[in-house]
This record gives structure tokens, C-alpha cells and sequence, in this order.
């Protein structure tokens, strides 16, 4: 084509369009409708997920300034959508600290108090009973926690029975933040596994990779009445979780970096958990897993926990 | 590491409040029960070192549930005070040090305890950053019948796959797959 105004059958002005001409519009209009075709699920989105939401950037990316505007919105979120008045804090990880669980399973009896207390302080999803704990009744002389029954429902203890709670254990090599396709859980340097609740894609390749099922997924929007919404919220860990995303056990963040036990500690009646900084030689984790008969669950895996389970001597 | 501050919070160890009574079943005129002092039959009775049991007595404790070894009421209380417990040797000691009593048999769990790893508590695992609150070992143990006893576990859990949610019907699918005992 040597002439700009030559049309499409090559004669000058005859008014015919061009091939060219017909494909680009072809093309805008099938680039257009396809557009709207990929963004619009998010259209259907519109009441749990606000634009500010989806353009929050990884937490990691988060510059203090954003990180408060990120919590105040938070904050303003759950008030809209659960009517309470929350504070949502982002304490950071302690220097010098890092934190270790132990479990004395000569004398857990199985009430589930733990697991209670977990589904309080963490604003679990009420209808489902979720909770960061499981524990599961064991066959004495066995140590397959695949053999363990979560559903128990008998009075506690059973003669030829022992009871271990089994939480996220902390790995130093978590499997779950090896498989994350998209970096929205990490390893903190006090050594506390986290979720970016608002990074998390909800592909649950975690839930399927922890050995120790201590991820749980969100299947709905969790339900909680105002009245029991725990209003003392950290970011990383007990802020009520978007649907479809992961959580898990976070050893409490929100109080212990503050320097207070985990609330399933609390809660315990038979004082069989034992919790502390492991790099501190005179706390009481290190007495433990210096004088008491420890293992390590699954230690096979070579995952090495953060958690451990003891008996007495 | 950080640099240790000088003061540490306290570890406070709850104590059996003041004088130990027993329950008359009597309330008085604001509705509280009347609780009777030990000394106030105490002083005037005899007391019989053979009995180990509520029930072998003909009035007071009947009621009172006793697993505790081999022990007999007086290897704990004394005799010639009863408003105050007793050493293997014989010594006076006040209600509220219980837990040396209780260490003179169990020594392990009295070591533990010493070192944090046995015993329920609330509060700060950092002394420097709060306080800790500490059970004594009436707290959780009835000192008649130390084992715990049988208690209803709270809740299960209601797993997907397991339980339908309400509104949430279990699909077709998961019907499939074993169910949990």
C-alpha cells in the first residue's frame, strides 16, 4: 500500500473499509467484553470486598503510614459488619525473644477448656465451633495422632485413654509457608507463623501441606454475635478473618508479644501447658525440655516445632 | 539480648482465704451461708485418730468424699489445733502454706511447680513486663480426693465434611468419605 487513503479493494476513495480497519475493531470490542468478562467476579464481590481492599499491598510492603490506615479501615470494617467497636493492633516481635509451647500430656485431661478458650479470645466462626486446637483422644501406648478421635464426647478422662491437644506447632520449616503460591504466610523472627489475611488467596495448598491439620479455612463469613466479638485485635492473628482465607494457631500474638500467656494457657484447669522464651535459659519452657521426658510430635518430618509434649518422670 | 531492667513483676501465689469452715447448709438473713469454724466443735470433741472417712462419723463431714491414699484425717490436720494443719514432724502450719504439706509426699510435682511447669497461672510469661498470678494446690485439688475428676468435655468440633453447618447442606461428595466415630 503506498497511499495512506487507499481503502480496502485498493482503489482510491471508493468508501469500501479495510481489512485492517475491521480487525481492530473486532479486536477493541472482543478486548472489551473480555475485560469485563475476567473483573466480573469482582463486581459480585462489591459487599465484602471493598476497592482499598483489593488494592492493599502485602503486609510486608506496608509503610507504618499504610499499616495504619490499613487498621483503622479494618476497624471501621468490622464495626460496619459486626456493629462492635474493636482496636486492631500490630505489635512487633520482641528481640531476643523467641517463643516455645510445651504440653504436659501426664496430666491434660482431655476437657477441652483450651480449645473453648481459643474459640473465644481468636472471634472464631461461632456456628462451626472453630477453634485453633483440636485434641484428640488417644489409645494409650499408641502415638499415631492419625488413630486419635477429635469428636469424643464421653466424660474425661477414660481409663484406657490420653488426651493431646494439637495446635499449629511453629515449625522452623514450615511446610505451609514453603507451598503458599503467593507469600501471604511467613515465619516471624520470634519464630510465630503468620497469615496476611488479605493476601491469602484461600487456595489451601497450607491446609493440605501442615501434617499437624493446624490451618483452618474460613468456608463462610464467620458468624459472631457483637456482644462476644473479643475487641482486643492484632492484625496477624485474631482480627476477625475475611470468608475464604486461611488462620491459624498464632500463639497469641497479640497478647504475647504484649508479655502475656495465650489464653488457651489460661484457660487450662489441670496447669498442663507450659509456655516462655526459649532463648532465655532461666524461663520455665527451658527447665521443661531440660528435666522432662520431651518428644516432639511427627518429629520424623524434620519440620522442628516449636512445640512439645512432655510427661512427667 | 535485650538489656534485663532491674525491676521484675511479682509472682503472686493465691492463698486458701482466712479460716477454714465448713458449709452449717444454713443461710443467714442476706441469703449467705453460715459457715462454721473448726474449732467451734473442735475444742470440745475428741478426736479419733482411726477415722479416715465422713461417713464413719455420726455428725459433720458425712458428706465429705475421701480418696487420699492411706492417709487418716489427722496425718493433715491438728489435733490440738484445728485451725491449723501439721508437718510429718509434728510441726504447727498455717492453712495457707499448704503447699509445703502437700510437698512432703509429692515432691516431683513440687519441683515442677518451683519451676513453672506445673500448676494452672494467668497473667505476663515476662516478669518485666507484668505480673503473674499463681494457683496453690487447693485450687485445682481437692485435698480429700486430689485426682480430678470425671467432667463433660466442652464442645467438639463440627468439622465440613463431618456435620452440615446449618444452612450449609453437605454436598453429595462428602458422603463418600468415612465418618468420624
Amino acid at each position: 500500500m503506498s497511499s495512506s487513503s487507499t481503502s480496502g479493494c485498493g482503489k482510491e476513495d471508493c468508501g469500501c473499509v479495510s481489512r485492517r480497519t475491521v480487525m481492530k475493531g473486532v479486536g477493541a470490542t472482543l478486548g472489551a467484553a473480555a475485560f469485563a468478562r475476567a473483573i466480573a467476579p469482582l463486581t459480585e464481590w462489591v459487599d465484602t470486598l471493598s476497592v482499598d481492599e483489593f488494592l492493599q499491598r502485602h503486609y510486608k510492603e506496608l509503610s507504618l503510614v499504610d499499616l495504619k490506615v490499613v487498621l483503622r479501615r479494618l476497624e471501621k470494617e468490622t464495626k460496619e459488619q459486626y456493629g462492635a467497636d474493636v482496636t486492631i493492633s500490630d505489635t512487633k516481635p520482641q528481640e531476643g525473644v523467641k517463643f516455645g509451647y510445651a504440653l504436659n500430656l501426664s496430666v491434660c485431661n482431655g476437657c477441652r477448656k483450651c480449645a473453648e478458650a481459643c474459640h473465644l479470645e481468636n472471634n472464631h466462626d461461632r456456628p462451626s465451633n472453630q477453634s485453633y486446637i483440636r485434641v484428640f483422644e488417644m489409645q494409650k501406648g499408641s502415638m499415631d495422632m492419625e488413630q486419635g478421635n477429635a469428636h469424643y464426647d464421653k466424660p474425661v478422662p477414660q481409663p484406657d485413654k490420653f488426651y493431646m491437644p494439637v495446635q499449629c506447632q511453629q515449625c522452623e520449616h514450615p511446610p505451609c509457608v514453603d507451598v503458599c503460591p503467593v507469600e501471604a504466610t511467613w515465619k516471624e523472627p520470634d519464630g510465630i507463623v503468620v497469615v496476611d489475611y488479605n493476601w491469602c488467596i484461600g487456595c489451601r495448598y497450607c491446609e493440605a501441606a501442615c501434617p499437624y491439620h493446624a490451618r483452618r479455612f474460613n468456608w463462610t463469613k464467620p458468624v459472631i454475635p457483637k456482644e462476644e466479638i473479643n475487641p482486643n485485635q492484632g492484625y496477624l492473628s485474631n482480627r476477625i478473618r475475611p470468608q475464604g482465607t486461611m488462620e491459624k494457631c498464632t500463639f497469641c500474638l497479640h497478647r504475647t508479644r504484649n508479655g502475656r500467656l495465650p489464653a488457651c494457657l489460661e484457660a487450662c484447669p489441670t496447669g498442663a501447658r507450659v509456655f516462655g522464651n526459649l532463648l532465655d535459659p532461666q524461663s520455665e519452657i527451658r527447665w521443661v525440655l531440660e528435666h522432662k521426658r520431651v518428644f516432639i510430635l511427627k518429629e520424623d518430618l524434620g519440620l522442628k516445632p516449636q512445640f512439645f509434649y512432655f510427661f512427667d518422670s | 539480648m535485650r538489656s534485663e531492667p532491674a525491676v521484675l513483676h511479682p509472682v503472686l501465689i493465691r492463698e486458701p482465704d482466712g479460716t477454714p469452715a465448713v458449709n452449717s447448709g444454713m443461710v443467714d438473713a442476706q441469703g449467705k451461708a453460715v459457715e462454721i469454724a473448726c474449732v467451734t466443735c473442735h475444742a470440745t470433741s475428741t478426736p479419733n485418730p482411726q477415722i479416715n472417712r465422713g461417713d464413719q462419723l455420726l455428725k459433720f463431714h458425712q458428706g465429705l468424699h475421701y480418696a487420699h491414699g492411706g492417709l487418716s484425717c489427722l496425718s493433715c490436720h491438728n489435733a490440738s489445733d484445728y485451725s491449723s494443719l501439721h508437718l510429718a514432724d509434728n510441726r504447727r502450719i498455717e492453712f495457707k502454706d499448704v503447699m509445703q504439706l502437700c510437698g512432703q509426699c509429692h515432691g516431683h510435682q513440687l519441683e515442677s511447680y518451683k519451676h513453672g511447669a506445673h500448676g494452672g497461672m494467668n497473667g505476663h510469661w515476662d516478669l518485666t513486663r507484668g505480673p503473674r498470678t499463681r494457683n496453690t494446690c487447693t485450687n485445682c485439688h481437692d485435698p480429700h480426693a486430689p485426682k480430678f475428676p470425671l467432667v463433660q468435655p466442652i464442645f467438639p468440633p463440627r468439622d465440613r465434611i463431618s456435620v452440615p453447618l446449618p444452612e450449609h447442606p453437605v454436598q453429595k461428595t462428602h458422603e463418600l468419605l468415612p465418618k468420624n466415630p
